[in-house]
């Protein structure tokens, strides 16, 4: 693990990347205006989200048609920590595009295989140590429009929840074997220093024998002091 | 080191919207908030996801029974609906609701907060205060028709952008 430096600075991607063509037009352009933060991000929804069965978190058998998604089934777990150590009760929500690249959503273009045993969404709370376990099936890479020939590499999209304002994260995991990481526009945002923490680590103690590939990936949130910053003035 | 941000895409709807968190209900006034998301051209936001969060009527946050929060993604149009209860102020500030927005082209999440124009705390509201005044009514839901009105512009010169910030914890 990286030593726990790092403020967001140093580690989210600038609003502005222009070979990610949509950020061209929806960046800001204005400064962010730096302020304290308030009891208002010192709260947050998350200990309070919904209700949330054990079968949520397994993508190959939650489309509720009976059968079971097509693909190499695999497990994706890890721990969710912020600053203060691990976060239990975090919401974690998933939604990923079929073996074929597919997303389960009208308006996705991709003419990829729909599985109709695969919606590619799922939910979990982390438990009393931070950890999450997902069952789903690894996403095929799809193309995408951003520039010629531009497929985005295989990647599940994270929602989470912390333990306030502050802890609140969207973003994608990705896979260490995939050819396509180094043309991906999105990931390349990142500053160099930051991508190897999106991207999973196969995890053979994780594998189940005659059953499915591990995936080891932990999520290090925001928290109350996560940040340093030069003193308000 | 803490983990980086990515785009939440065009095609979350179907995860992060099941919940039905489109509405926060409580003990209070009934509001309805209405605007829509506009990028640097003026042209609409269809793919954006809009999180409230915000204090209950006497000003308290996820008390008893009162969650406090919504998510809405925006239509065709860019357009979104809040039917939300008024907040309380909270801590010395005027009534505010926090506001994330997520959308296709934001590498990163934006955090703004909405206030209401007929808010007689805003003259003296202690993060407005440190907004430039030039841009303070970016972050101004105005009344209309009986609702509240409240465009969110991602891109454009100080007066029109809407303000965004980031929030200091040290």
């Amino acid at each position: 693990m990286m030593p726990a430096a790092g403020t967001e600075r140093d580690v989210f991607p600038p609003y502005l990347y222009e070979a990610y063509r949509s950020t061209i037009r929806r960046a800001p352009r204005q400064p962010l205006i730096e302020v304290m933060a308030t009891l208002t991000e010192h709260t947050g929804p998350g200990p309070t989200l919904s209700a949330i069965v054990p079968e949520d978190a397994d993508l190959t058998r939650n489309a509720g048609t009976g059968g079971e998604a097509i693909g190499q089934r695999i497990i994706v777990t890890g721990r969710v920590f912020d600053e203060a150590g691990p976060i239990a009760g975090a919401l974690i929500e998933v939604w990923q595009a079929n073996a074929s690249g597919r997303y389960w959503h009208c308006n996705d273009p991709w003419p990829g295989a729909l599985d109709p045993h695969f919606i590619g969404m799922g939910r979990c709370l982390t438990d009393r140590e931070g950890a999450y376990r997902f069952l789903t099936i690894r996403p095929g890479a799809y193309p995408w429009r951003n520039h010629p020939n531009a497929w985005r590499p295989a990647h599940i999209h994270f929602s989470l929840f912390g333990n306030n304002s502050r802890g609140r994260l969207v973003t994608q995991m990705y896979f260490p074997d995939d050819p396509l990481l180094p043309f991906d526009p999105i990931l390349s945002a990142v500053p160099e220093a930051a991508r190897p923490g999106l991207i999973a680590a196969y995890a053979h103690d994780v594998t189940e024998p005659e059953w499915a590939l591990g995936w080891r990936w932990d999520i290090h949130l925001r928290g109350a002091g996560a940040t340093q910053f030069e003193p308000p003035r | 080191m803490i983990t980086s941000s990515q785009t939440v895409g065009p095609f979350f709807g179907p995860a992060i919207l099941r919940d039905g968190r489109v509405a926060i209900g409580g003990e209070g006034e009934s509001i309805r908030i209405e605007g829509r998301v506009l990028d640097g051209d003026g042209a609409p936001v269809p793919d954006a996801l809009l999180e409230f969060w915000q204090a209950d009527a006497r000003g308290r946050y996820a008390a008893e029974g009162f969650v406090g929060f919504a998510r809405v993604a925006t239509d065709d149009g860019g357009a979104y609906t809040l039917a939300t209860i008024r907040p309380g102020p909270v801590g010395g500030m005027a009534r505010h609701l926090a506001v994330t927005i997520f959308a296709r082209g934001l590498l990163s999440h934006l955090e703004t907060r909405l206030f209401f124009a007929d808010d007689p705390l805003v003259p003296a509201d202690p993060v407005l205060a440190r907004v430039p005044a030039n841009r303070r009514a970016t972050l101004l839901a105005r009344p209309e028709d009986g609702r509240y009105r409240w465009d969110v512009i991602l891109q454009g010169d100080a007066t029109r952008e809407t303000v965004f910030f980031r929030w200091l914890t040290s």
